[in-house]
């Protein structure tokens, strides 16, 4: 393995399953997810809230704590499988090689503690650099993720910056022991819809010039659109679509795309047009539906999905993978949408009173 | 923009933190607070330099009449073995400051950590401490200090110690719940993924956080302690050597004292109300202040 390090993958993810144990049950919210990802790659993985994602990157960064969480499978970095390392072997990774941006710049700065310690403290440790070496690393790491007059920021406290600032000091901050991979982790959620481009731009440049590879978390397809190399698409604690970001939004053929798709309001729209929002809600994890997971909310839905669960297989182009029985778009698809509608299936109605939709609409990138 | 500080005393009108935020941010103590903690400070003081001072020797007797009123030469009056009250109402301080402080640190070193390690690891260590606190809080408080101090004897260093263990559980709960409170924040996440061992991340991250409620119930918890002293003072199983404000109170509140010279009891009594609510008071008005600016991160 050592030898080929060049060429292998930075991040192989195979058969990853994480289960929270529960009073009430085992709850699986990561059921078998496999990915790959290169050095300098990018990745988005979209879903809705409880779809897996966020536990998923948390299982791979080793950040599910408790004795009540279990996780199998293999999650290769550089080769070697981080779910087997002692909390000291990951330590050495933490930081200098993964690195992770959270959701909410509220509470991922501590409110007691400068912004010169945040940023510098691990730098001082993993660099061993000395105080003003760590201070001008400081200032020009700020500078680097603009923010203004660095100097003064570095005596201010987190509650002294706006969110979209202290954003910034975060990624700052998991950028400053320059990681070989970065999970973003719902980076502009919490934040502002101006500062979220913002954001997701700056992302995206230091990511460029540090060849760094990145896994960009988010429920929205509008995110990943245009800034990611391949998007992964979530549903249930399982994989339902992947693929190279263009040619997912050129062909979107999971019926959860593009559920995900149609919900996303365009200012095209005329006004009081009414939001496709996708009918029902995600099934329990602990007892998971034996189908296919998305089959009680699926238009598209036969028989067939109810009772035996697709597997992710490549379709037509070698890099496009989907797990469904019947692609968007198939004529399977038209064959059971008809016959839904004819039954009036509330999902299948949903679909057809909405008009908004056109297929080959897209979404500004 | 010439925004310096928090202090808000000299600032112009516009760098107001009310005026900046839109919510009514009380940014400052209070006339009341600085009462209060002025009554603290003399007290201390006083209590400190008390062998300093040019007061009368606090067990001499004779030095004014038997049970004098208050007056010029001896301003609290005096007992019936004629020792000067207001000195004794000066070095009972001491005795009841040192149980009030010793015992409840020992209670924040102890408890504070115990309620840290629950709240951190939590699983089956967190099962383990809680349940001992739940015993000790059921266990009868004054069943334990009898027990103790009955046993080991009616020493300062022994009286001091029960009290603090018996400070232990509650101030755990507290450090528990907020450590609790405060791993879920994201900083402790994005400490750990940087690197930092959990010796750190304790220290360096969660302790300054915990610190502050802390605090504040180390005044709550003086003021609390002080008032057991003198229960225990009442029962007899206070310090034996020495006087506290406590053991003062039980002295002078033989029906006949009280009747013939109030202040003997009176003058103690008054030490320790006041004390006590200053402790209460400044506790509670520094709890109050640390809120606002835990609300001042929401906001901003």
């Amino acid at each position: 393995m050592p030898d080929n390090v060049a060429n292998s993958p930075l991040l192989e993810v195979d058969d990853l399953r994480t289960t929270f144990t529960i009073p009430t049950g085992d709850v699986k919210a990561v059921r078998g997810v496999s990915f790959t990802l290169d050095r300098g790659r990018t990745l988005g993985i979209v879903g809705e809230s409880g779809s897996g994602k966020t536990v998923l990157a948390r299982s791979i960064m080793r950040l599910n704590l408790g004795t009540n969480v279990t996780t199998t499978g293999t999650a290769a970095f550089d080769g070697n499988d981080v779910l087997t390392r002692s909390p000291s072997e990951m330590r050495q990774l933490w930081g200098s090689e993964m690195a992770m941006v959270f959701q909410d710049p509220m509470t991922s700065l501590n409110p007691l503690v400068r912004v010169q310690r945040q940023v510098t403290e691990h730098l001082c440790r993993h660099l061993n650099l000395n105080r003003s070496e760590a201070r001008q690393a400081a200032v020009d790491l700020l500078r680097e993720v603009r923010i203004p007059d660095p100097d003064t920021r570095l005596r201010s406290f987190p509650h002294e910056l706006s969110g979209g600032m202290r954003q910034r000091v975060c990624i700052a901050v998991a950028l400053a022991c320059e990681p070989s991979l970065l999970f973003a982790d719902e980076p502009t959620t919490a934040l502002d819809v101006t500062v979220q481009h913002q954001i997701l731009n700056l992302l995206s440049r230091e990511q460029a010039d540090r060849e760094m590879a990145m896994v960009l978390v988010t429920h929205d397809l509008g995110v990943v659109a245009g800034r990611t190399d391949d998007t992964m698409v979530m549903y249930a604690g399982t994989v339902a679509e992947y693929a190279p970001t263009v040619s997912l939004f050129a062909d979107m053929r999971h019926p959860y795309s593009e559920a995900l798709m149609r919900s996303i309001p365009l200012t095209s729209f005329p006004s009081h047009t009414r939001l496709a929002a996708i009918t029902g809600r995600p099934p329990d994890l602990i007892d998971p539906p034996t189908g296919c997971a998305f089959s009680p909310r699926c238009p598209y839905v036969q028989d067939h999905c109810v009772n035996e669960a697709p597997p992710l297989v490549e379709i037509d182009d070698p890099a496009h993978r989907l797990a469904c029985w019947t692609p968007v778009g198939s004529p399977e698809a038209l064959t059971a949408f008809e016959k839904n509608l004819a039954a009036g299936l509330p999902q299948a109605v949903a679909v057809d009173v909405s008009t908004t939709w056109s297929p080959t609409g897209g979404v500004d990138g | 923009m010439g925004q310096k500080g928090l202090s808000g005393m000299d600032a112009p009108v516009q760098t107001d933190p009310e005026e900046q935020f839109g919510v009514a941010v009380v940014r400052r103590l209070g006339a009341g607070f600085w009462i209060a903690a002025s009554w603290i400070v003399v007290m201390v003081a006083a209590a400190v330099l008390a062998p300093w001072l040019p007061i009368a020797d606090p067990n001499e007797t004779g030095v004014g009449g038997r049970m004098d009123g208050p007056g010029w030469s001896n301003w609290f009056g005096t007992d019936s073995n004629g020792r000067d009250m207001f000195s004794r109402t000066i070095w009972g301080a001491r005795v009841s400051l040192i149980v009030g402080f010793f015992s409840i640190l020992l209670g924040i070193c102890v408890g504070g950590t115990l309620g840290m390690i629950a709240g951190y690891f939590r699983g089956i260590v967190d099962r383990v401490i809680s349940f001992s606190v739940f015993v000790l809080l059921a266990f009868p408080a004054l069943v334990l200090a009898l027990l103790v101090i009955g046993l080991a004897g009616q020493t300062l260093p022994i009286v001091t110690m029960t009290l603090g263990i018996l400070a232990i559980a509650p101030i755990a709960r507290l450090s528990r719940a907020t450590t609790l409170a405060y791993s879920e924040r994201e900083f402790v996440a994005a400490a750990r993924v940087l690197g930092a061992t959990d010796r750190r991340i304790m220290i360096r991250e969660l302790l300054p956080n915990v610190l502050i409620p802390m605090g504040a119930l180390t005044l709550l918890g003086m003021a609390i302690t002080i008032v057991v002293e003198g229960g225990l003072a009442f029962l007899g199983l206070s310090v034996e050597e020495g006087f506290s404000w406590g053991k003062m109170i039980v002295l002078g509140s033989s029906p006949r004292t009280l009747r013939e010279g109030p202040w003997v009891a009176m003058f103690p009594i008054g030490a320790m109300f006041m004390t006590v609510l200053a402790l209460n008071f400044a506790g509670d008005r520094l709890r109050e202040y640390f809120d606002v600016r835990e609300l001042g991160i929401g906001v901003g």
